[in-house]
C-alpha cells in the first residue's frame, strides 16, 4: 500500500564519501594538515614579532647612555635593563627563571615555525615535480612572498651569530658578560660586522612585511571592517623594527653610541 | 574594425601520454584576424596540421563562453593568458601583436596528470567535492521563495563563491600547487548560507582534508585570485581557515548553540 511506504534511499550523492581515518589527539590532528601547520606558522609567528619588537624597544636604551643608580653610581641604561631582565618576577620565581621561560618559550616557537616551513616545503614541492618549462609571469606575488625561504633562512643563520656576539661572546674580542653596552660598541664597531646586521635586518623587514599580512589570512581574520588595516599593519611593523634595529650598526660607527673601553 | 595579426610564434607543449617526455613544438601562424578567440586560432592550427597530416594539438575545451571550466592553458607564463577575469576560451587574438611568440603550457601539479598535450585530468577536483561538497538533505519540492531569509550581502557572498567553475587555474597559477581558493570557494558557498550549516564543521573538515592528500599549502602569494577567471577573492581562503579552526574545537552536539 502506497500510503504505509517509508522513503529509503542512500545518500544524495552516489559517490560521497566520508573519511573514516581514525584521528589523532586534537592538536595532533590539527598539525597533520596544510592549513593546521599554518595556524602554527602564524601563532608562532605572531610569538616571533612580539619578541622582536620588544628586542627593539629594549634596544633602544642604548641611546638613554648613563644613568644614575639608587645608590649613586653610573651605569649604563643598557646594562640596567639587562639586569632587570634576570631579576623579572623575582620574588615569585628564583632570579633568572622568568627569562629562561620566555627563552624556552621562543626557542619552542622557532623550532615549531622551522618545522612547519620545512614540511609545508616539501608537500610543496610534491605537488608540483615538473615545474613550469617557462618562465612564469606572476602577476601580484611580492618579492616578499617569493623569498620568504631565502629571508627566513638568513634571519636563522644570522640568530646563530647574534648569539655568538653578543650572548656567548664567542666572535666578539674582549667580550665582558653583564658589560652590554660595552659588548654591543666592541660588535658593532667592526665594518663588516656592522654591514652583517644591517643585511640581515632587511631581510627579517622583509620577511616581515608578508609574514605579518599573511598571518590575518591563515588564522581567518578577515573582515571588509580591518582588511585595509592589515598591509598597513604589516608595512608598519616591518618599517618599525628596520629602521630602529638597523639605527644601532649606524649609530655605533657614529660615535654615538660609543664606550670608553673599547 | 578588425584587423590582422601576422607572423606569430607559437611554442605548443606537445606530449605523447601522462609518463612520458614532453617537448615544446614551434608553429608559425602566418595571418590570423585578432577577431579569433585563442581558442579558434588553436583550432585553425590544427585544421592545418591534419591536412599536414600531423597529429592535432590536444586541449580541453566545451561551452567556449567562459561557464563550464573545461578550457585550461598557461599562456606565457599566466593562467587563461594575459586578460583578467576570463577563462582561456574569452581571451582574444587582439591581447597580442603581430611578431610576438606565444609559449601555451598545460596546468602544472602533481594532481593534475597530464593526459595529452595540453590535456591534463582534472579529476582530484571531483574527489574534493565528494567528501562535502554538497548538501545531503531530503529537498522535497520547490519551495516558496523566500521561505528562509537570507540578507543579500550573505546571498552575494556566497554567490560570489558559487561562481567557480573548477577550471584549475589557481592551482596552475599557485607557486606552491595550492587548491585553496577551489575548495575554499566550494566550501563556502554552502557554509555561508542557512541551508548549509547543518554540515558545515564535518564539510570544512573532510573537503580540507581531501585537498591536503593531492595538493601544496597556501602561502598567500594571491595568484589564485588574479588568475581566476571568475576572480574569486582570497576572502574565502581566510573563511575555510576560520572555519576548519572552529571544526576542530566545537562541540558537535551543541551546533545550534552557537
Amino acid at each position: 500500500m502506497a500510503m504505509s511506504q517509508t522513503l529509503q534511499r542512500g545518500p544524495v550523492s552516489g559517490t560521497a564519501t566520508s573519511r573514516t581515518t581514525s584521528r589523532r589527539p586534537f592538536l595532533l590532528d590539527l598539525y597533520a594538515t596544510a592549513v593546521g601547520k599554518k595556524y602554527v606558522m602564524a601563532v608562532t609567528g605572531i610569538i616571533g614579532i612580539l619578541f622582536i619588537i620588544g628586542h627593539m624597544v629594549g634596544n633602544l636604551k642604548a641611546y638613554i647612555g648613563l644613568v644614575e643608580e639608587a645608590d649613586g653610581t653610573m651605569a649604563y641604561d643598557l646594562d640596567v635593563y639587562a639586569h632587570f631582565l634576570r631579576e623579572l618576577l623575582v620574588p615569585i620565581v628564583p632570579h633568572g627563571y622568568a627569562l629562561w621561560g620566555l627563552r624556552l618559550g621562543l626557542i619552542a616557537a622557532l623550532v615549531l615555525h622551522l618545522h612547519a616551513a620545512w614540511s609545508l616545503t616539501v608537500l610543496n614541492r610534491k605537488a608540483r615535480p615538473v615545474r613550469y618549462q617557462s618562465s612564469r609571469d606572476y602577476q601580484v606575488a611580492s618579492f616578499a612572498s617569493r623569498s620568504m625561504r631565502m629571508t627566513g633562512i638568513l634571519v636563522v643563520l644570522f640568530i646563530a651569530w647574534h648569539l655568538a656576539d653578543l650572548t656567548w661572546g664567542w666572535v666578539n674580542p674582549g667580550y665582558e658578560y653583564g658589560e652590554v653596552y660595552r659588548n654591543l660598541d666592541a660588535s658593532l664597531s667592526r665594518l663588516p660586522v656592522a654591514i652583517l646586521y644591517i643585511v640581515a635586518n632587511i631581510a627579517l623587514g622583509t620577511h616581515l612585511f608578508h609574514g605579518i599580512w599573511s598571518l590575518f589570512q591563515s588564522m581567518g581574520w578577515n573582515n571588509p571592517r580591518f582588511n585595509r588595516w592589515r598591509r598597513g599593519l604589516a608595512t608598519g611593523i616591518a618599517t618599525i623594527v628596520v629602521v630602529g634595529n638597523v639605527s644601532f650598526p649606524i649609530m655605533t660607527l657614529a660615535g654615538v653610541i660609543s664606550h670608553p673601553s673599547v | 574594425m578588425s584587423t590582422t595579426l601576422k607572423n606569430l610564434t607559437l611554442k605548443v607543449w606537445r606530449q605523447t601520454g601522462p609518463d612520458s617526455k614532453g617537448h615544446f613544438e614551434s608553429h608559425t601562424i602566418d595571418e590570423i584576424t585578432d577577431e579569433a578567440s585563442f581558442l579558434e586560432m588553436l583550432d585553425i592550427l590544427n585544421e592545418r596540421l591534419i591536412s599536414e597530416g600531423k597529429e592535432a594539438v590536444v586541449f580541453d575545451h566545451d561551452c567556449r563562453e567562459g561557464i563550464c571550466g573545461t578550457c585550461s592553458l598557461m599562456i606565457n607564463g599566466q593562467a587563461h593568458g594575459p586578460e583578467r577575469g576570463t577563462a582561456t576560451c574569452q581571451l582574444h587574438m587582439r591581447k597580442f601583436t603581430s611578431g610576438d611568440t606565444i609559449v601555451i603550457e598545460p596546468w602544472r601539479a602533481s594532481a593534475f596528470p597530464i593526459v595529452r598535450d595540453l590535456m591534463v585530468d582534472r579529476s582530484a577536483f571531483d574527489r574534493i567535492v565528494e567528501s562535502g561538497g554538497f548538501i545531503t538533505a531530503a529537498t522535497g519540492g520547490a519551495p516558496d521563495a523566500n521561505l528562509i531569509p537570507i540578507p543579500k550581502p550573505v546571498a552575494d557572498a556566497s554567490m560570489d563563491a558559487a561562481q567557480c567553475i573548477g577550471c584549475g587555474a589557481c592551482v596552475a597559477a599557485c607557486p606552491n600547487g595550492a587548491a585553496n581558493l577551489f575548495t575554499a570557494a566550494k566550501i563556502s558557498h554552502l557554509n555561508l548560507l542557512p541551508q548549509g550549516q547543518a554540515e558545515r564543521f564535518s564539510r570544512v573538515e573532510n573537503m580540507v582534508e581531501t585537498m591536503d592528500d593531492y595538493f601544496g599549502s597556501c602561502t598567500n602569494h594571491g595568484e589564485c585570485e588574479a588568475a581566476c577567471p571568475k576572480e574569486i577573492s582570497i576572502d574565502m581562503i581566510a573563511l575555510m581557515n576560520a572555519d576548519y579552526r572552529k571544526a576542530k574545537v566545537k562541540n558537535r552536539k551543541q551546533l545550534a548553540r552557537s
